[in-house]
């Protein structure tokens, strides 16, 4: 049985709307199906991204590497459509891949090749002149903390020094688009922690999106605003990372002492949801209420509030939440 | 920008024509290859057997040459057998050339899972194997028409115009010749190394292709009691073929078109294995 679900929510128009133009949707899914064999690996999946940074988040096997592949034109789709900035991967694939940087999950690279010369031969399959190409390989190794190192041959490399020179590759020839596909794998936490960083930085430095898959929801949380969790090839879940962060702040746990059934009553008049136990209480804020007035109601009311934590959904949360579904 | 900047800058200059660039394979795997001594120095090799046909055309056009050796000018005629020879010597040395070059051309992508990232850009795989492939065919062409061809006019500018227009068609045959070579050889080194995906192992199967063919199609001949086995025998197939582009008289126990048929077959089979293999990831089904 294949389910759709649409999702996605507008990017804002500032990042997505060309002077007179529509918005452009970074990634669309119209009833995507990828099938090897006899087994559907992705099962109709419709969804529009627009984030500057999404995640692609679900265990071993979901169909997360297949999706990016599916979008780079590996893999034919036997139904549906996708479409990236706006280009569909059946008719404008070889423009969608000059915009796209990639930094694939298994090593690939040329053992007998130095840095230099792999990444310059890289920069310039994407169209840069060889001049411009070599400078750019010494600027992207530089960029990625391998400048010491980019005179040695790539088959000597450590595994994290290895993901870095995928990572220059991807972006030696300035794509609008990368796509990470589990960028830290095998790093130690010193070097993930670098990886993070880096994606982090290019992802606020605005020059392009991010497309990070990751089965480690740590990296997802770090680096992305938009989430996408598959399972078993289809949608779990879509979460707008931002927005939730957001709307969890209005989310409060409380601690309180001598309260009567006043202080919920005058709390709910606001417009509030309460949950009440001993000395206990959960509420959702209303619209244009916030902590403040909380407190004043609780000066008013003579109760005494120990402790106030504004507890939102971890991206654990809603990925657990997502699977159990 | 200074390189030690570390910081990140899109690119917005002018970008190389799609249309070449396959030939920044054709570059970087040549440069490669040249990384090799023991291939260099086998290169340089190739072109003595032509230095020593241009001196067998030169002495074949110096009378007083041959007066002081006592032979007549017909004992070194230059005709067809003369450049089939040629063809011959040059093709064993383009065969030994392939065997080395060819297999490291392709498989130390496919072992280091080097495909997608070529894939993954404005480049498509019949660009990538036309790009590997142009290596071979222009390594080859160097060895086999090009200098048959050179050979050819210093001949022609010898003999005079009579000569060159009653034989033009021995340079179409030599350039002919040599694009079957070049073609059957550079598919089939590829696509053995797509095949085995390890350099050294793809090599030895080229050479087994060679030779156990041959051996095998001696071994259906005799049990068969038929000459169907010659199909298996590449070298045979290319020697029909070959004698019969130049002219030469044979006693062939198949046809030249069945011959021509039997290397188009290997070739279409060599490509679509080649195809199969050459993607970014493979499929298990």
């Amino acid at each position: 049985m294949s389910t759709t679900s649409q999702l996605g929510a507008p990017a804002s128009a500032s990042e997505n709307t060309l002077a007179g133009t529509p918005p452009v949707r970074l990634i669309e899914l119209n009833g995507l199906t990828v099938r090897f064999g006899d087994r559907d690996i992705l099962r109709g999946l419709t969804a529009s991204l627009g984030g500057r940074a999404i995640g692609l988040l679900g265990p071993n096997g979901a169909g997360k590497s297949t999706l990016i592949n599916t979008l780079l034109g590996f893999y034919k789709p036997v139904a549906g459509s996708a479409k990236v900035f706006g280009h569909d991967i059946h008719t404008d694939i070889r423009f969608i891949r000059s915009l796209v940087g990639y930094m694939p999950e298994n090593d690939a690279f040329i053992s007998k090749m130095n840095a230099v010369s792999f990444i310059q031969m890289m920069g310039e399959l994407s169209g840069l002149p060889s001049k411009v190409a070599l400078e750019r390989a010494h600027e992207a190794l530089f960029y990625v903390g391998l400048a010491e190192a980019r005179y040695r041959k790539l088959g000597t490399y450590s595994l994290g020094m290895k993901q870095l020179a995928k990572l220059a590759q991807a972006i030696v020839h300035g794509p609008k688009l990368l796509i990470l596909d589990e960028p830290t794998n095998g790093l130690d936490p010193s070097a993930r922690q670098r990886m993070i960083r880096m994606i982090r930085e290019i992802r606020d430095a605005k020059e392009m999106r991010v497309v990070l898959c990751s089965h480690l929801l740590r990296d997802v949380e770090d680096t992305c605003d938009e989430v996408l969790i598959l399972k078993n090839g289809q949608i779990a879940h879509y979460s707008n990372l931002d927005e939730e962060r957001r709307a969890n702040k209005r989310f409060l746990e409380l601690e309180i002492y001598g309260a009567n059934g006043d202080f919920t009553a005058a709390v709910e008049r606001l417009g509030c949801e309460c949950a009440v136990s001993p000395n206990r209480m959960k509420m959702v804020l209303a619209e244009g209420i916030d902590s403040r007035d909380i407190f004043r109601i609780a000066a008013d009311q003579q109760v005494r509030i120990r402790r106030m934590n504004f507890r939102r959904d971890s991206l654990e949360d809603i990925f657990l939440k997502a699977m159990e579904s | 920008m200074a390189v030690y900047r570390r910081s990140y800058k899109p690119y917005s200059g002018t970008l190389t024509a799609e249309r070449s660039r396959f030939l920044v394979l054709f570059r970087y795997s040549r440069r490669n290859l040249f990384r090799s001594k023991f291939l260099t120095v086998f290169f340089v090799l190739c072109f003595f057997w032509p230095i020593a046909c241009l001196a067998w055309i030169y002495v074949a056009h110096s009378a007083s040459f041959l007066a002081k050796l006592g032979l007549r000018s017909e004992f070194v005629s230059i005709d067809n057998k003369f450049f089939l020879i040629f063809m011959s010597v040059q093709g064993v040395l383009a065969f030994l050339l392939t065997a080395f070059a060819g297999p490291g051309l392709i498989s130390p992508d496919l072992a280091n899972g080097a495909l997608p990232l070529y894939f993954c850009r404005p480049f498509s795989r019949a660009e990538y194997v036309l790009g590997k492939s142009s290596v071979l065919g222009i390594l080859l062409s160097q060895i086999t028409w090009v200098p048959g061809v050179i050979l050819f006019l210093i001949q022609a500018s010898f003999a005079g115009a009579t000569w060159t227009w009653d034989n033009l068609w021995i340079a179409g045959s030599l350039i002919l010749s040599s694009l079957i070579l070049i073609a059957i050889l550079s598919l089939l080194a590829m696509a053995l190394s797509a095949w085995v995906k390890w350099r050294i192992v793809a090599g030895a199967l080229l050479l087994a292709v060679m030779f156990f063919g041959a051996g095998f199609a001696q071994a259906i001949n005799a049990v068969l009691r038929t000459d169907s086995g010659h199909f298996f025998d590449l070298v045979y197939l290319m020697a029909t073929v070959w004698t019969n582009l130049f002219l030469v008289d044979n006693d062939r126990a198949i046809s030249a078109g069945q011959a021509w048929i039997a290397i188009l077959v290997y070739c279409l089979f060599c490509l679509w294995l080649l195809l199969r293999k050459v993607r970014a990831y493979e499929v298990v089904r």
